[in-house]
C-alpha cells in the first residue's frame, strides 16, 4: 500500500541526506520524494511516498523520529489530505496537430509552457493520479520527455479545524 | 581564544578527564592546544582503530562519554570500526576529527575524506564545522545527544582553521535541539498493564538486554525480580546488569547461551523485555522464538519495539523510570495471597542441574574453558574485576563461565563483533578505573588485530592483563568449518607459535608468560595478575575445542547441539 509520508526537518546541511540515508540503509524503498520550503525560513519540508505494510510504516516513521534534524513525521492519511504534483511534459507534433494537443490538454487543465516549430511543453498539476492519466492520453501522441517534481500535501483545511459542536450539526 | 583552546575548554566543561588520540595533519591546532595547557588527559594510542575502542573501554567501564580524537582522512576511516562498534552497542562516544581547511574541503585535498558522509549511517548525528562561532553549541549537543536518550556515538569534524581561528568563548548552559526529545516519562497505564500481565503469567521471564545497564536501570531491574520473584535471562551485553550469583539469574540466552536459559524463554508464556532488541544472535530462527509468549517490551528507543516482534504491551521511556513504577504497580495490584512463579522456578532450576556447561578436561591440550575458569577462580570475591574480551570462542567461554556480579564489569564487542576490541578496550577501563583489576581475555586472531596498543598500555603504565586463550586459529571460524563446510579449514590457521605472544610483549616492555599445560595454569596467572605491569599470558590450548551448547544460525532453541554433537530435545 502506498503512504504518504510528511517530514519537517530543519533546514540544516545534510538534513536531506540523513533521511534518504535512514531509507537506503534499512532497505525502505522511497517511490517519491519532494523537498522544499515552508512557511519557516529553518524549516523544510519532505514528503515523500512508500509503498509498504502499515507495520512497516510504523518503523519507518519510528526511525525518522531518531534524527536529530527531524521535528514531525506525519502520514497523510488518504481522503484527509490535499495531494498535488506538477508534471512537465514535451510531446512531439507538427503544428497541424497542435489544436487536437490543446484541446486535450484542457481537459485536464494544463497548460502550455512552451510551444515549439515541432514540439509543445505541457505544464500540469493535479492529484497523482490525474497527472498518471494525463500522462497516458499524450503518451500515444509522441510523448518524449517527461518530468514530475513527486508529490506534496497538506493535511486537509478541514480536518485540521476544530470539530464543529454538536448543535450546529444537528 | 582560539578554537582549539575552545575545544578543550568544551571538554573541560563536560567534565572529560581523559581522551584517547592520535594526532596529525587537520588536528595539529588542537594538540598544540594540548602543549599550551589543560587538564584533559591525553593517551597516546598506535592506532586510531586502538582510540576509539579505548574511548568505549572507558566509557561502558565508567558510564560517561568515552571521546576519540583523530586527523582528516585515515585517522577518521581508522575510527569507522570504533564508531560502528559504538552504534551497535549503544556506547556513548565523542569522536572529534580534524578536517581540511574549509577553502579546501570539497577538493580532494590532502587527506581529506567526507568523515559526515562516511559515518553518515552509524552516528546518531553529526556535525561539520566551518564556523568556529558554533564550536561551542556544537560539542554542547553531541554531549548531550551522546548521552541521552539511547546513548550512541557521534562525530564532531573541525575544519583546521576553525581550530586556528579566535573566538570569544563561553560555554553554554542549554542545548537548542528542538528534534531531538528522546521520552521523559512512561505511559502508567501501560505500566500497570505490564503488571497485571506479570501478576498473571505462570511462566514469565525478565528478558534483559545492554539498555539495562546504560539506563542504569541494575538496581530497579534486582527490585523487580525479587519482588514478583521473576527469572532472569541476561544477554551478553546484560552480563553482571543482574547478578550472576543470584538464585533467580538463569544466564545468557543465545546461540552459544545456556540450555535453560535459551528453553525459559522458549517454554514462557510472559517474555518481559527489558533494554533488549531481540537480535539473531539471540532469537535464532525468528518465528520459533519464545512462540507460546506474551511480550512486553520496555526500551527508551521506540523504533526497537515492534521491530522485530510484535509486542503485546509496548512501554518506551527511560528503564530505570519504568522498572521502579512496573514494581510498585505489582506490589499495589498483587492480592495478599499471590503466589510467585515458583513450580517454573523450580523447572528451570532442574534444566540448570541436568544439563550445566560441559567440556572434557583431558587430553593431551590445555582446555580454553579451563583457562576462563581458573580466570574466574582467581577473581574469586573480589569487587574490583573489570573482563574485557576480543571477539569468538574465547568470549562465548567468558559469557559462559565468567560470574559476573556487578554491572559494567564486563565489556565486550556484542552487536558488530570486534575482533581486536579486548586489549584497548582494556586499557580505556583502566584508564577510567585506576583501582580496579582489568583482565583482557583476548583470542589470538583477535589480539594480532589490536596488539600494537600494547606500547600505549606501557608506557601508560597500566597494569592490565592479557590472557590470550590460543588456539592457534581463527577458532570460531574453524568451528563452522568443521560444522556446516565439511571439515574443509580455509584460511583460519594461524599457529600457536607466530608470533610468540611473551617474547612480543617483552619486545613491548610488558611481562610476557606462556603455560601450556594445566599444571601451571594457575600460578602463572596469579603471576601475571600480581606483576603489576602490563602482562600478557600466551594460553596455548587445544586447537580443535568447540564452543557448546550451540543452536546454529537461524535454528530454534530446541535444535540445540551438544559438545558430543547429539542433539538435545526438550
Amino acid at each position: 500500500m502506498t503512504h504518504t509520508v510528511s517530514v519537517l526537518v530543519e533546514n540544516k546541511p545534510g538534513a536531506l541526506a540523513r533521511v534518504s540515508n535512514m531509507f537506503a540503509r534499512r532497505g525502505f524503498n522511497i517511490e517519491s520524494l519532494a523537498v522544499g520550503s515552508t512557511e519557516r525560513r529553518d524549516v523544510s519540508r519532505i514528503t515523500l511516498t512508500v509503498d509498504c505494510p502499515v507495520d512497516l510504516l510504523e518503523q519507518i516513521e519510528k526511525q525518522m523520529h531518531k534524527l536529530v534534524n527531524v521535528l514531525r513525521v506525519s502520514t497523510l492519511e488518504a481522503g484527509e489530505a490535499v495531494e498535488r504534483e506538477l508534471a512537465l511534459i514535451k510531446v512531439k507534433a507538427d503544428p497541424s496537430r497542435h489544436v487536437e494537443l490543446m484541446t486535450l490538454a484542457g481537459v485536464f487543465d494544463a497548460r502550455v509552457a512552451d510551444l515549439g516549430p515541432d514540439a509543445i511543453i505541457f505544464e500540469v498539476v493535479g492529484t497523482p493520479d490525474e497527472l498518471q492519466s494525463f500522462e497516458e492520453v499524450l503518451r500515444p501522441h509522441g510523448l518524449t520527455e517527461l518530468a514530475r517534481t513527486g508529490r506534496i500535501g497538506l493535511a486537509r483545511a478541514s480536518t485540521n479545524s476544530a470539530p464543529r459542536p454538536q448543535h450546529v450539526l444537528r | 581564544m582560539l578554537g582549539s583552546d575552545a575545544i578543550l575548554r568544551s571538554l573541560e566543561a563536560e567534565g572529560v578527564d581523559v581522551v584517547f588520540g592520535i594526532p596529525g595533519g587537520a588536528i595539529l591546532p588542537l594538540y598544540d592546544g594540548f602543549a599550551r595547557g589543560t587538564t584533559v588527559r591525553h593517551v597516546l594510542a598506535r592506532h586510531e582503530q586502538g582510540a576509539g575502542h579505548m574511548a568505549e573501554g572507558y566509557a561502558r567501564a565508567s558510564g560517561k562519554v568515552g571521546v576519540a580524537l583523530a586527523t582528516s582522512g585515515p585517522g577518521v576511516t581508522n575510527l569507522v570500526t570504533p564508531i560502528a562498534d559504538a552504534w551497535m552497542d549503544s556506547t556513548p562516544l565523542v569522536c572529534i576529527t580534524g578536517q581540511v581547511r574549509s577553502s579546501l574541503i570539497g577538493t580532494d585535498a590532502f587527506q581529506e575524506t567526507d568523515a559526515t558522509g562516511i559515518t553518515l549511517p552509524i552516528v546518531k548525528h553529526s556535525w561539520l564545522v566551518q564556523d568556529v562561532e558554533e564550536l561551542p553549541h556544537v560539542l554542547k549537543a553531541a554531549f548531550h545527544i551522546a548521552r541521552t536518550g539511547r546513548s550512541g556515538p557521534v562525530l564532531v569534524d573541525i575544519a583546521k582553521d576553525v581550530q586556528e581561528a579566535e573566538i570569544d568563548f563561553a560555554y553554554p548552559h542549554r542545548v537548542d535541539l528542538p528534534g531531538w526529545k528522546p521520552p521523559a516519562s512512561v505511559h502508567p497505564r501501560q505500566v500497570r498493564e505490564a503488571a497485571r500481565a506479570l501478576l498473571a503469567a505462570s511462566r514469565p521471564v525478565l528478558y534483559v538486554g545492554g539498555g539495562a545497564i546504560n539506563g542504569d536501570a541494575c538496581g530497579e531491574l534486582r527490585e523487580l525480580a525479587e519482588t514478583a520473584g521473576i527469572p532472569v535471562v541476561a544477554t551478553l551485553m546484560a552480563k553482571g546488569a543482574f547478578p550472576e550469583s543470584h538464585p533467580l539469574c538463569y544466564g545468557p540466552p543465545g546461540m552459544h547461551g545456556s540450555k535453560w536459559a535459551n528453553w525459559a524463554l522458549n517454554k514462557a508464556d510472559l517474555v518481559v523485555a527489558v533494554g533488549a532488541r531481540f537480535d539473531d544472535r539471540v532469537t535464532g530462527k525468528l518465528d520459533a522464538f519464545a512462540q507460546g509468549a506474551k511480550v512486553v517490551h520496555f526500551d527508551i528507543d521506540a523504533a526497537e519495539i515492534g521491530k522485530l516482534r510484535h509486542a503485546d504491551i509496548p512501554i518506551t521511556g527511560p528503564l530505570k523510570l519504568a522498572l521502579s513504577e512496573l514494581t510498585e504497580a505489582v506490589r499495589t495490584l498483587a492480592e495478599p495471597d499471590h503466589e510467585g512463579p515458583d513450580a517454573w522456578r523450580r523447572q528451570l532450576d532442574e534444566w540448570r542441574d541436568a544439563y550445566p556447561y560441559r567440556y572434557r578436561r583431558e587430553g593431551e591440550f590445555l582446555k580454553p574453558q579451563a583457562v576462563v575458569e581458573t580466570l574466574r577462580d582467581l577473581a574469586g570475591d573480589r569487587d574490583d574485576v573489570v573482563w574485557t574480551t576480543g571477539v569468538g570462542q574465547h568470549q562465548m567461554w567468558a559469557m559462559q563461565y565468567l560470574v559476573c556480579d556487578r554491572p559494567r564489569s564486563f565489556i565486550t564487542s556484542g552487536g558488530l563483533g570486534t575482533m581486536g576490541y579486548g586489549l584497548p578496550a582494556a586499557i580505556g577501563a583502566k584508564a577510567a578505573r585506576p583501582d580496579a583489576t582489568v583482565v583482557c581475555i583476548d583470542g589470538d586472531g583477535c589480539f594480532q588485530m589490536t596488539s600494537q596498543e600494547l606500547a600505549t598500555s606501557v608506557l601508560e603504565g597500566l597494569p592490565i592483563v592479557a590472557v590470550i586463550v590460543n588456539n592457534g586459529w581463527l577458532g570460531m571460524v574453524r568451528q563452522w568449518q568443521e560444522m556446516f563446510y565439511d571439515d574443509r579449514f580455509s584460511q583460519t590457521h594461524l599457529t600457536h607459535q607466530v608470533p610468540d605472544y611473551a617474547q612480543l610483549a617483552e619486545a613491548y616492555g610488558a611481562a610476557g608468560f606462556t603455560v601450556d599445560c594445566e599444571d601451571e595454569l594457575e600460578s602463572v596467572l596469579e603471576e601475571a595478575m600480581a606483576c603489576g605491569r602490563t602482562a600478557v599470558v600466551d594460553a596455548r590450548c587445544d586447537p580443535a575445542e568447540k564452543c557448546f551448547p550451540m543452536i546454529p544460525a537461524g535454528a530454534a532453541a530446541t535444535d540445540v547441539l551438544e559438545f558430543s554433537e547429539e542433539t538435545v530435545q526438550t
